[in-house]
């Protein structure tokens, strides 16, 4: 356990030294966080009375009971965006990730480091703590300025419900780390199995293709977002999480990363 | 502290290390010389339980490589090639690091011990990264010998060190070697390895010879004394040439050069024969052959 706490606190100490790093930590949740308020704030006048029997049936069953017909109109454009708080996980890991073991690499401590008595999976369990705990911080603290900032502009108590309604939650707090969890595990396996860090940062930013096709989905009407997708999604990526780490720590053969750097 | 038998070491098409069979004793600092690329860096990973064996066995500190891996990187110490610090953390942050990965009892005791002992105690806070390639370099000696390992595998400690740098490392190895350690010196610097190394091995994919670097010369070349003369008078080299133990004598101007197994015994009986012919001996010195030499003429018929 204490080289695992060693390894998180080198990797910290290291990732946030640099403020390109730290810059991107801050930035993306910021941004994340003020889009949908700015987005809920500016549509707050496009409520000019309840024309909800006016709306497709469509639309109608995508909006939650009580909300007015402006209501829904920003909760549907709210919603969109609420998706890219779950960027926010898939993200930020890469940019710790990627770079953990080729950057170990690169500056050739990665020898010294495998010299000593820690094993694959303390090493590896640090590095992915190190790289998961911002990104699912980050992630809470900005849906929680979200929730504070909707609390504020909001017009009605309904809209707000509806804004913070539990498949949001368990998007957030459960879907959020098991999405890190698979960025960071794949850009892990990535960064031992390359000699280039730009290769590395290039290839792990597929991991975030999958969720831009949910957020395309969404919009296009393709899929609708509901509790029951929200728990399907976490259960599969429960077994995509578990795989990947499985996958990481046999792809982090010692030897080969050693002889294959020149 | 080490025995191999048959190592070998086998990547893909390449046969780096081929059937190492090797000793090395307690408190000895042994020489693994060998041109680039001859598999010295291999071995040393290997007996770090950096990396496994193709096929053979290796004991170190007790423990097998291969089955006990754990325990070997716990016992032994290693400097590898390149420093290998972390650049934009303190020096003493990088001791900190690997005191707890090697379970230091005392880590802030032995970082402060080793700063100072290397001079770097006052630059301590200043990140790695701001450091001299010889400062770099003693940092990483600091890093190796933190948890006390009796075993030292020294991969080419002083290259690239300019020469005030080199003899600084190369005093503190002396200084290990006092204290009793045993070092394992892989080196490309012949003169390093024959003021430091109790024994040598010249090695090139495999062992070409093992032994101490003063009998290796005498085994290769002969040892020569150089007796140098007043007016030496013509059939002197014949004179010493008909003495049983005398291998080889030439008289090149005033000197007369002679091979001899053991100097030490002979040289008595040789100066009183000479003496003998009519000889009026100015001093008598030995010519020696460099550890290049050596390693040069074994290199080249491997």
């Amino acid at each position: 356990m204490d080289k695992i706490k060693t390894i998180l606190h080198k990797e910290w100490a290291e990732v946030f030294k640099n403020r390109m790093v730290l810059f991107a930590t801050i930035f993306l949740p910021l941004m994340m966080t003020a889009l949908p308020l700015i987005i809920l704030y500016a549509t707050a006048g496009a409520e000019t009375g309840d024309f909800t029997s006016q709306m497709p049936k469509q639309f109608r069953e995508f909006c939650p009971e009580g909300l007015t017909g402006g209501e829904c109109f920003q909760y549907y454009i709210v919603s969109q965006f609420m998706i890219m708080f779950m960027m926010i996980p898939l993200i930020i890991p890469v940019n710790i990730a990627a770079y953990s073991v080729v950057g170990e690499k690169t500056t050739r401590s990665l020898e010294p480091l495998l010299a000593t008595p820690i094993t694959t999976a303390e090493l590896l369990t640090g590095k992915n703590l190190a790289a998961t705990i911002p990104a699912v911080i980050a992630t809470w603290i900005g849906f929680a300025i979200f929730a504070v900032g909707a609390a504020i502009i909001a017009k009605s108590q309904a809209l707000l419900g509806a804004l913070l309604d539990p498949m949001w939650l368990l998007a957030i707090f459960l879907v959020g780390p098991l999405l890190a969890v698979l960025s960071v595990n794949f850009s892990l396996m990535v960064s031992s199995r390359v000699n280039d860090p730009r290769v590395a940062e290039q290839l792990s930013s597929v991991v975030i293709l999958p969720l831009l096709a949910l957020f395309v989905g969404q919009i296009s009407g393709f899929i609708l977002l509901s509790r029951s997708l929200v728990l399907i999604m976490a259960a599969v990526l429960l077994v995509i999480d578990l795989g990947l780490i499985y996958l990481s720590v046999q792809l982090f053969e010692r030897e080969t990363i050693l002889t294959r750097w020149k | 502290m080490i025995q191999t038998e048959n190592l070998t070491k086998q990547f893909k098409t390449t046969l780096a290390v081929d059937r190492l069979t090797l000793q090395v004793q307690e408190g000895e600092v042994f020489g693994f010389l060998g041109p680039n690329g001859a598999g010295k860096t291999t071995t040393v990973r290997m007996l770090t339980s950096l990396i496994g064996p193709t096929s053979g066995k290796a004991i170190v500190n007790g423990f097998e490589v291969g089955k006990q891996d754990t325990d070997i990187r716990r016992s032994v110490g290693i400097l590898t090639e390149t420093p290998g610090m972390y650049d934009n953390l303190s020096a003493q942050f990088n001791l900190e690091i690997y005191a707890s990965l090697y379970e230091v009892k005392d880590p802030k005791g032995q970082i402060e011990k080793y700063l100072r002992m290397l001079g770097l105690w006052d630059r301590r806070n200043d990140e790695a990264g701001t450091f001299s390639k010889g400062m770099k370099q003693k940092l990483a000696i600091a890093r190796s010998l933190l948890h006390e390992p009796r075993l030292l595998f020294l991969d080419e400690p002083t290259a690239a060190l300019d020469p005030e740098g080199a003899r600084l490392v190369r005093d503190f190895i002396e200084e290990l070697r006092k204290q009793g350690r045993t070092i394992f010196l892989c080196t490309h610097n012949l003169d390093e390895a024959d003021r430091l190394c109790d024994r040598i091995g010249v090695f090139k994919s495999r062992l070409l010879v093992v032994d101490a670097p003063a009998r290796l010369r005498s085994q290769l070349f002969g040892r020569k004394v150089v007796f140098h003369l007043h007016a030496p008078a013509p059939g002197l080299a014949q004179t010493a040439q008909a003495l049983p133990f005398v291998q080889e004598a030439r008289l090149v101007d005033n000197k007369l050069l002679v091979t001899l197994e053991d100097p030490d015994l002979h040289n008595p009986e040789i100066i009183r024969a000479l003496v003998g012919a009519g000889a009026e001996i100015q001093f008598v010195g030995e010519l020696r052959r460099s550890l290049e030499d050596v390693y040069l003429q074994l290199v080249k018929a491997a």
